[in-house]
């Protein structure tokens, strides 16, 4: 995919989580990400995908290559228009759970990419956004 | 259905008694679940030792992660030990900057490891 462009991927179900998996490895791999980057943000996404299904009810993820004079990155955007997130704080803090997991969703995410927001509202649903740059280490202190 | 479109059902092997899983593809959610149901319910019917090989795994996140820690749980409730084999250093470092720890389960670098501390760790609990 080409600078600016948008592809949007339904996540409705499992096997659309990994769908959305392969297509964030694919854009890391062609924005120059390193091995350990491109997991970093392909474990992120999966994450993010599995919340916007479990706790969003399904969604949709907006992936975008994202260019800019020092480099290349990813955004990812992850909508739901489930109940939202009463409490954010909460919810990103490590072992909050509602689900099934180990309650290290939210919060493992955020650790692993450079920037991070989340903007919910209970009953009108959640948006998370997450970016990473590609060989960010080397640039741009943590 | 998902799993049925998407899960690929991993083979588990049996070699005396260990029981071995190479997951070689893209898991789905269905896959892993479906997986952590045939090892456990494998292990249950005799078995000293579970493998999980994931040398060709690329993410694992706090999903799978779960996974293989409850199968280590069941199997070590059924007196065998689980051992995941092969994770790459990519997978390792993340997790570990997520803040995931992998409690319970023994790691070895390539299968001949594991087969090696399942042999070791059978050796320990027989004293």
């Amino acid at each position: 995919m080409s600078p600016g462009d948008v592809t949007r991927l339904q996540i409705g179900n499992d096997v659309q989580i990994a769908g959305a998996r392969q297509a964030v490895r694919e854009a890391a791999v062609a924005a120059g990400f390193s091995l350990v980057e491109q997991t970093k943000i392909v474990t992120a996404a999966s994450e993010l995908a599995r919340n916007t299904l479990v706790h969003g009810g399904g969604g949709h993820m907006e992936l975008e290559v994202v260019t800019i004079s020092s480099g290349k990155g990813i955004r990812l955007t992850f909508v739901d228009s489930g109940p939202g997130i009463p409490d954010v704080d909460t919810a990103l803090s490590d072992g909050f759970t509602t689900g099934s997991g180990l309650g290290l969703g939210l919060g493992g995410a955020r650790r692993l990419v450079q920037e991070f927001s989340i903007d919910s509202t209970p009953g009108g649903g959640t948006t998370v956004t997450a970016v990473s740059w590609a060989r960010a280490g080397q640039r741009v202190p943590r | 259905m998902s799993s049925e479109s998407g899960g690929e059902r991993i083979s588990v092997l049996r070699m005396g008694d260990v029981l071995i899983a190479a997951i070689q593809q893209e898991l789905t959610d269905q896959a892993a679940l479906a997986l952590q149901q045939d090892l456990t319910e494998m292990a249950a019917a005799g078995a000293r030792g579970v493998i999980i090989d994931i040398s060709g795994v690329e993410i694992v996140d706090s999903f799978l992660a779960r996974i293989l820690s409850e199968i280590a749980a069941a199997t070590s409730m059924l007196a065998g030990r689980t051992v995941v084999a092969g994770m790459r250093p990519s997978v390792a470092i993340t997790l570990v900057e997520m803040g995931l720890s992998l409690r319970g389960l023994h790691t070895a670098r390539s299968l001949e490891g594991a087969m090696t501390l399942l042999g070791n760790l059978r050796d320990q609990a027989g004293r």
